[in-house]
């Protein structure tokens, strides 16, 4: 827990990241934000219990329709959502309350989903959490009376500034941690390398999967709360596939069982992103963003399948031993011809 | 609206049709499934791959009708060879969750090389006036394509199944479907015939490509994804691991998805996408090896 003095740090980092920089460059920040967070909690249930799944868009869309609805401003909502039924019209929770609520109704529906699939193995999980999405969507699209279906909910009070965002980071990061290095973390791990294996210890396997499901749904919620309260305007498709796929990507380029490497992915990811828009924009070429994030994704795949840390995690010790490999690569002993 | 003997064989034709779509589909995936333990988000793909190279045959080539379909046909196969060669068999060996983030990866880089390299707008597929013709039957007004989809997709269906249980390279395709590790201590060549299948669906997903064009009559490049996941619902309703099953799978998901649209009040036709995972959700915890399919044991 030697991260806990450099929580200061990070936030002092914030307030002058904050008064120095640019609207854009903050924005960009926050937005790595949002992705670490989404990218940390989805490695629980596809890196550490080897469940893959494909939902975590959908997630991001509970939470971030329920917070914005909860969090928007009364007097708004009687403009823009007056369809709402009445105790929702007349209703507007703190910030903190919408998000935790959202995650909250994010989980539910993960345990609802998770409870009939995760019973069984194989790679269910993939396509019944797919179909949640497709749901979500379709939901999203056609309770017209609370989302205004595609013409989208925008004017979201920008409230997802940089120290909501990274508090929440920390939050994530920490739970995954404690998690990760106790009890359950190792019956997750178990879980992953053999099923059969880790039942037979006497672990409940379905009780464990379903808890890193409903786990990673909750911070997925959570992510997507501040995702809509950052972009301030949401339609159905901001949580589409392809965030869940860009998602699916920071996690495996950077480490499937990794926290630090998850981070990794999605700043490097997102930072990528970002500096691909223009250029799909300027030549007007759309797909260009997410043809190079599949060729990355692919390759990884192939040629580093666990990602770049895997299912280790960032230390001093390893950048150190890095280091000292890359120098003596240059005087390597002599051998004889 | 009231709902009128005609209207509801109206639905059951084009449940029909799309079950045919969706049979064509799962045929392909299912032996992959079975072989890889691999759900071929890719095999969406090739639909549209399939679609594209049908309407540029037609339109920017100008050729003829038989000669843009073969050209489909190999251009489908073509994409499962690459896929294979290029992507799955470097795989081999690695968990079974690395194959399914790059068939993932592969779908996503067809989606935008295709959207890249021709347009990401929806085209119109007006290709075959004669398909279009409507005909009546008994007060039921029928398109010719609708009897050609499902004209097509039972007899390649029962083709399939014929040859999977006859001729020597189907039966080698069924036993590494069922037991890759038996069948190559049998002497099956895997490796060829995880090929031959790959590309056998992707000939036939590519099929499916011309005929959802004709149906609907606009494709678009990302057209191919709900497609597949949609024909791999299909499989695990039907039967993982059973051909037949795959089929019959396909054809119910058709059903109760136009049936459901039909028959429902309209306001529930935004969710036909939702009602398809409904029944997969049901099927799951009814009869999670399907309809046709065989329990898996759990061997030490």
């Amino acid at each position: 827990m030697a991260y806990v003095s450099a929580i200061p740090a990070l936030f002092a980092f914030l307030y002058i990241a904050n008064i120095s920089l640019g609207p854009y460059e903050v924005f960009m920040m926050n937005l790595i934000g949002v992705y670490i967070i989404a990218t940390v909690s989805l490695s629980l249930t596809n890196g550490y219990a080897g469940q893959f799944s494909l939902g975590h868009a959908g997630f991001m869309s509970i939470g971030g329709y329920i917070a914005t609805i909860l969090s928007f401003p009364v007097a708004r909502k009687a403009l823009l959502l007056s369809d709402l039924p009445p105790f929702l019209l007349h209703l507007e929770l703190p910030f903190l309350a919408s998000l935790l609520i959202g995650g909250a109704v994010a989980a539910l529906v993960a345990a609802g989903v998770g409870l009939p699939v995760l019973r069984l193995r194989g790679h269910y999980l993939a396509v019944a959490t797919l179909g949640m999405m497709v749901v979500v969507g379709a939901l999203a699209t056609n309770l017209i009376q609370f989302t205004r279906g595609p013409l989208g909910i925008n004017g979201i009070p920008p409230y997802a500034d940089s120290y909501w965002i990274y508090t929440w980071v920390i939050v994530t990061i920490f739970v995954m941690q404690r998690i990760v290095e106790t009890k359950y973390g190792r019956s997750l791990k178990a879980i992953r390398e053999d099923e059969l294996a880790a039942a037979s210890f006497g672990i409940n396997v379905t009780r464990m999967k379903l808890f890193s499901f409903v786990v990673g749904a909750f911070f997925a919620g959570i992510a997507g709360g501040l995702f809509a309260h950052l972009i301030t305007a949401i339609v159905p498709w901001t949580y589409s596939f392809v965030l869940t796929f860009d998602i699916v990507t920071m996690l495996i380029v950077g480490g499937m069982a990794s926290i630090s490497g998850s981070v990794i992915g999605a700043a490097s990811l997102t930072i990528l992103k970002q500096a691909l828009k223009p250029v799909e924009e300027g030549l007007r070429i759309y797909g260009i963003v997410q043809l190079v994030i599949a060729v990355i994704l692919i390759i990884t795949m192939i040629k580093r399948p666990d990602g770049l840390l895997g299912h280790r995690e960032l230390s001093l010790d390893m950048v150190m031993s890095l280091i000292r490999r890359h120098r003596s690569r240059g005087q390597l002993p002599i051998s004889s011809p | 609206m009231s709902i009128t003997a005609e209207y509801v064989v109206i639905q059951v034709i084009n449940g029909l049709v799309i079950g045919s779509v969706y049979a064509l589909l799962a045929l392909g995936m299912n032996t992959v499934y079975g072989m890889l333990k691999l759900i071929n988000f890719a095999h969406g793909s090739v639909v549209m791959v399939g679609a594209y190279v049908f309407l540029l045959a037609m339109l920017n080539l100008g050729s003829v009708t038989p000669i843009a379909l073969v050209a489909t046909l190999v251009a489908g196969g073509l994409v499962g060879y690459v896929l294979e060669l290029a992507a799955y068999r470097r795989l081999r060996g690695k968990p079974e969750v690395s194959l399914l983030i790059t068939s993932l990866g592969a779908y996503i880089f067809i989606e935008n090389f295709v959207r890249v390299t021709l347009t990401s707008q929806p085209r119109p597929f007006l290709v075959i006036p004669e398909l279009n013709i409507l005909f009546d039957v008994y007060g039921i007004t029928i398109r010719v394509v609708d009897i050609v989809v499902i004209l097509s997709g039972i007899a390649i269906s029962a083709a399939f199944v014929i040859y999977s249980k006859r001729a020597k390279s189907g039966i080698a395709i069924k036993a590494t479907a069922e037991n890759i590790r038996a069948a190559s201590l049998v002497g099956v060549n895997v490796d060829r015939i995880i090929v031959l299948a790959l590309v056998l669906g992707s000939v036939i997903a590519g099929f499916t490509g011309f005929v959802w064009g004709v149906k609907f009559g606009q494709i678009d490049p990302g057209m191919g994804f709900i497609l597949g996941v949609k024909a791999f619902v299909a499989i695990v309703v039907g039967g993982i691991g059973s051909i037949p099953g795959a089929v019959l799978g396909g054809y119910i998901i058709g059903l109760a998805e136009m049936l459901s649209v039909g028959l429902l009040p309209p306001v529930y036709g935004g969710y036909r996408d939702g009602i398809v995972f409904f029944i997969l959700i049901i099927a799951l915890l009814v009869r999670p090896y399907g309809i046709l399919g065989v329990k898996e044991s759990v061997r030490v």
